[in-house]
């Protein structure tokens, strides 16, 4: 963090003066300007909102002290496993405010939101061709909703043929996303065990399904960044019992151009486009979490589906692709004419549909940025993506072997999990080896996941860092490995160089102070 | 490849340390029959310079609220985005962070959340509001979940006065726990109370209504409260919430649960999304609410400090007993919402609903002139109204859309019953001289 | 980690049941709470309210985990700890004494010598706990 001297501490009620003001708005240019005199006084507040009164100064040096105090991307190592905290494209961010992208109205008519539709259309087409699979929906807004869609097309893709399922079954290694979204959908959770090498216990799974199962969920590679080496025999086991197969696609960042969902047999799968597809993390989202399905479920889709009408389907991405890549290298001239009588649409006739997500069309703006990633890597920069994060989560493996337990043994994929186990004999937990790494500039990976590894340390450095970065962190957890033996009270008092330090968790869960209260009180209308 | 760091040599270096000899190597668990033949199939990469220019072709076919006037609302509203707000969101370390599970090292974005929540709270009026939920659609659906929760009841009553693409949504993850869905129909553009009031009973979890509701007209949140609460019902609120500088926030009137869509505090309309699912509650059923929770503390060495508090009711810790599936969220456009209401502040938030509301009622006035059109309801409205057109307001629109203006939002597709309406938004951003053009080129449509 | 209480049962899932009179108080176990952590919350049943052998009745919440509570007979809750509200920390401090949970009046008092004994309670947490 950067900010010389005493640390920020305000919150902007604390700023606030009255009469002082940060906006401008013009002044009222139709007549009637009073709205206690068009509007009756029952429907109206008797006293403003207790909102604070500052200058735009104020707002403006508040908020730039407050980003100080984070640690991000652009600033810092940020290896969280499983969110796949690559570098955010700043071209990605200038496309979305694009004004033909950031303001338009989602109800504007389609014939004047064909860049809107047809972006969308593409995008679709790009994430099906990556998953191989045959339909992608973008409405759904993050992973666990990408997840929900999912387990409602598969239940009702049971239902439309005359079955009702009532179990779906999921890793005991899985990201809590999973069994809570299968929960909302209405199904009964079963947790498969997995085996000391983090992959799935092919008895246990095979104990658990029958035809009451609608499910198997799995992340792949697994929260270990374990490829699971009999991912055939899983989808075999599941298809002969009438069982659907889900793929978490949290950590796809790992398998891009290597293999897909479609071809190893899934029958639907989720994107996260804020961990694969460079979308920034945003403190916490927006993200996008389009689901991508195979043509047996693609009845099921939410509803409205983006369609493109005046066109053959036979070779129609092929054409397009020339069409597009013959109209960019002829900059200027009149585009192919096939183009022209491509019409996209919102297509709500859609009666098997599961419905809705979001009210609208899907998070826009991540699409674009998406979109825009995907177009500025082409097929041979998303292989060499997943190329280098492979060798950057191993290489990382491999420099910490000596000093940590492995969660599982290697090669791992695009992540690793160490367990300080050892260092724990000292005192020294997987909690204390992440604050101590916020002392020595670098954001902690992710404690205690995958629940199924003791003192779990799940690192994903991501294909965007260099082998210094790599090499300094590796340092680093050496030399809190070193701390662990000779000096354990160094780590479990860190960290010491952030501007607070191992907040009271207990105090804010025993007694919630969840909105800032005046000094004095009395000042609600 | 400016993405990639690491050069053919530097990959060269950590394979000896790994002691692979290839990449390639280092993918052998994956089965060799489902390895990929082919390069993926996707369109050659473009050069920044060519990509931008493709991508703002693109965008040029798109009517935006720059180059058209835009009258449109139904959910999504073109307010006024200070500028300070996108310079201060495009901080790297706003917007590249992610969720502050390493709260020593995130105190900015908790920090922020906890003004989010405490604006938002005393906004609509509720004790306690959550970091957000992705839109207005999705918050109604958690609540309908959580009064289902709550009351072990499994029946929503639903005013149809509410936006039908939130009521689709709340469909949907009504299916799971098979929740029934009953509506009640408005008269003259309101939730009839003597219609409300036989459809809840005691298998009834909440009363849900919006206001001002997708019409536009004003509903009266205080009756309808006793109407669900005398059934032992809870009252969930639709609304928006940067109309409430200037009208009565539910939690005045008794709602239980507000929920609503914050996309006109500061958030680009962006072609429908990411928006922000504003949603706040009573303090005594905050342990039951979805969403994350930035609490305030302190540390070790007793100075204020921020974290995600109540975490065990959410998916990383109870799993399938979570009070949602929620993880990523909105967060950035939370901060956007937070960085505008203190940007407005007290007195700017009562100026803003004051010029919608002024602007609206003198665009209706104007409209309601013109031979065969006339406001289809008589109820207080707002910001927004409904117009009845002698012509297929399908047709009118895109007769004005060669006008560059954007006049309204065709209800046909929402209602049968109102395929002669068109529902047109008012904000402060409309000038007199915009909505008198509206009105002229209105006429010769018309005429 | 201080031994487990004589005269008192136990169950699988870290529940005490002790007997008094014609009723039985009911709290979590020593090694349930250090498990847990600092609980934060507990969510009580209502007085009067149903209680089945083996069947959730309330929930433990600490920072980082949810517990359910398991009734230990079956009968009807007679008393709830009120102080729960305001001192949740009870729990952690005093598991057998003011950290109990509920009271209930058993339908029938034999369920108790289906329980673990202290003995038997000893040997299970040190086998593992499940």
């Amino acid at each position: 963090m950067s900010g010389a001297g005493r640390s920020y501490e305000k919150l902007v009620f604390e700023l606030s003066a009255p009469g002082r003001i940060a906006f401008s708005l013009p002044e009222p240019d139709v007549p009637a300007a009073d709205v206690s005199s068009l509007i009756p006084a029952r429907y109206l507040r008797q006293a403003p909102p207790e909102l604070p009164e500052v200058s735009e100064v104020d707002v403006v040096r508040h908020y730039s002290r407050l980003s100080q105090l984070n640690y991000g991307v652009d600033t810092h190592f940020y290896p969280l496993g499983s969110c796949t905290m690559k570098y955010n494209p700043k071209l990605n961010e200038d496309m979305a405010r694009v004004p033909g992208f950031a303001r338009v109205h989602p109800l504007a008519p389609a014939e004047v939101s064909q860049g809107a539709l047809r972006l969308m259309y593409e995008l679709s087409a790009y994430l099906a061709e990556i998953a191989g699979m045959d339909a992608v929906s973008l409405q759904p807004a993050a992973g666990a909703q990408g997840e929900l869609a999912g387990v409602l097309m598969i239940r009702a893709y049971h239902l439309a043929n005359g079955e009702k399922r009532t179990k779906v079954l999921i890793p005991d290694s899985a990201h809590g996303t999973n069994p809570a979204s299968t929960a909302i959908a209405g199904f009964r959770v079963v947790q498969i065990k997995s085996e000391r090498t983090g992959e799935v216990d092919l008895l246990d799974l095979d104990r658990n399904l029958d035809t009451d199962t609608a499910a198997f969920m799995i992340t792949l590679p697994n929260t270990l960044g374990l490829f699971e080496t009999r991912i055939t025999e899983i989808v075999e086991l599941c298809h002969a019992k009438g069982v659907q197969i889900y793929m978490d696609g949290a950590n796809l960042n790992a398998i891009l151009g290597i293999t897909r969902p479609g071809d190893l047999g899934f029958d639907v799968c989720h994107f996260n486009l804020h961990k694969t597809f460079t979308t920034p993390h945003g403190g916490g989202g927006p993200g996008a979490g389009p689901v991508g399905v195979k043509s047996h479920l693609e009845p099921f889709l939410p509803v409205p589906v983006v369609t493109r009408t005046g066109k053959p389907a036979r070779d129609e991405r092929r054409r397009r692709d020339e069409a597009q890549e013959s109209d960019e290298s002829r900059a200027g001239q009149p585009r192919d004419e096939s183009e022209h009588s491509a019409t996209y649409s919102l297509d709500w006739k859609r009666p098997k549909s599961i419905g809705k997500l979001q009210a609208f069309w899907g998070n826009f703006g991540m699409l674009v940025r998406a979109y825009t990633y995907i177009r500025t890597m082409g097929p041979a920069g998303l292989r060499s993506v997943s190329d280098n994060a492979v060798l950057n989560a191993n290489y990382i493996m491999k420099r910490l072997e000596a000093h940590y337990d492995l969660g599982a043994p290697g090669p791992c994929m695009h992540e690793c999990v160490l367990s300080a186990r050892r260092q724990k004999q000292r005192g020294v937990t997987a909690m204390d080896v992440a604050k101590r790494l916020l002392d020595l500039g670098f954001y902690a990976p992710s404690t205690y996941f995958p629940l199924i590894v003791d003192e779990a340390l799940m690192i994903e450095p991501t294909e965007t860092e260099s082998k210094e970065t790599l090499d300094a962190f590796c340092e680093a957890m050496i030399q809190i490995a070193r701390e662990a033996d000779a000096s354990p009270e160094v780590p479990r008092s860190a960290p010491v160089l952030t501007p607070v330090r191992r907040l009271d968790q207990t105090l804010a869960a025993r007694q919630p102070n969840l909105r800032w209260k005046p000094p004095a009180s009395g000042l609600h209308p | 490849m400016r993405y990639i760091s690491n050069t053919p040599a530097q990959q060269r270096e950590m394979l000896a340390v790994i002691g692979a000899g290839s990449i390639e190597e280092l993918l052998a668990r994956v089965p060799a029959k489902a390895r990929l033949s082919r390069p993926l199939e996707l369109p050659a990469p473009l050069a920044e310079h060519d990509l931008i220019q493709h991508l703002r072709r693109l965008g040029a076919q798109n009517a935006d609220a720059d180059s058209h006037v835009c009258f449109l609302g139904a959910g999504a509203y073109d307010h006024l985005i200070p500028s300070p707000i996108n310079h201060l969101i495009s901080r790297g370390e706003f917007f590249t962070a992610y969720t502050p599970y390493q709260p020593e090292a995130s105190q900015g974005t908790l920090r922020t959340i906890y003004e989010y929540q405490t604006m938002i709270a005393e906004l609509v009026g509720m004790d306690v509001a959550n970091a957000s939920i992705y839109d207005g659609g999705s918050a109604l659906a958690e609540a309908a979940l959580m009064a289902h929760a709550v009351t072990g009841r499994e029946e929503i009553v639903v005013s149809a006065g509410v936006n039908p693409l939130y009521q689709r949504v709340m469909r949907t993850y009504a299916e799971g726990p098979a929740l029934r869905l009953t509506r009640v129909a408005l008269a003259g553009g309101v939730t009839p109370l003597d219609a409300a009031t036989p459809a809840v009973s005691g298998d009834t979890a909440a009363l849900v209504i919006q206001s001002p509701n997708f019409y536009g007209c004003l509903e009266d949140v205080a009756e309808t409260a006793a109407v669900a609460h005398a059934a032992g019902a809870l009252l969930i609120v639709v609304t928006d919430p940067v109309n409430l500088g200037v009208l009565l926030p539910p939690g005045a009137s008794g709602a239980d649960i507000v929920v609503g869509e914050g996309q006109g505090l500061g958030v680009p309309m962006s072609f429908g999304g990411p928006n922000l699912g504003v949603f706040a509650t009573r303090y005594d059923l905050v342990r039951r609410m979805p969403g994350r929770l930035a609490g305030a503390t302190v540390d070790l060495e007793g100075r204020r400090g921020f974290v995600l508090t109540l975490q065990t009711r959410e998916q990383h810790i109870r799993r399938e007993k979570a009070t949602s599936n929620i993880c990523t969220n909105v967060a950035l456009c939370a901060l956007m919402a937070t960085i505008y209401m203190a940007t407005l502040g007290k007195q700017g938030l009562v100026r803003v609903g004051q010029l919608s509301a002024a602007k609206a009622h003198y665009a209706a006035g104007v409209l309601g002139e013109i031979p065969g059109v006339r406001l289809r309801f008589e109820a207080p409205f707002f910001k927004e109204f409904t117009l009845e057109l002698p012509k297929a307001p399908e047709r009118i629109v895109r007769r004005l859309l060669k006008d560059r203006i954007l006049a309204g939002v065709p209800l046909g597709q929402f209602d049968r019953a109102l395929r002669n309406c068109l529902l047109v938004a008012v904000t402060e951003k409309r000038s007199r001289a915009e909505i008198d053009t509206l009105a002229q080129a209105l006429r010769r449509a018309l005429a | 980690m201080a031994s487990v209480p004589e005269g008192l049962r136990y169950t699988r899932e870290h529940e005490w049941a002790k007997a008094e009179g014609d009723r039985v108080r009911v709290g979590i176990t020593a090694y349930a709470q250090d498990q847990l952590g600092d609980v934060v919350f507990v969510e009580l049943p209502a007085v009067g309210a149903a209680v089945r052998q083996m069947q959730g009745f309330g929930v433990v919440e600490s920072v980082k985990a949810v517990s359910d509570l398991f009734a230990p007979i079956d009968g009807t809750v007679a008393e709830v700890n009120a102080a729960l509200g305001s001192t949740p920390e009870l729990v952690n401090q005093d598991p057998y004494g003011k950290g109990w949970i509920i009271v209930i009046t058993p339908s029938d008092p034999a369920q108790l010598e289906s329980l673990m004994t202290a003995g038997d309670y000893e040997a299970f947490i040190a086998s593992g706990g499940h």
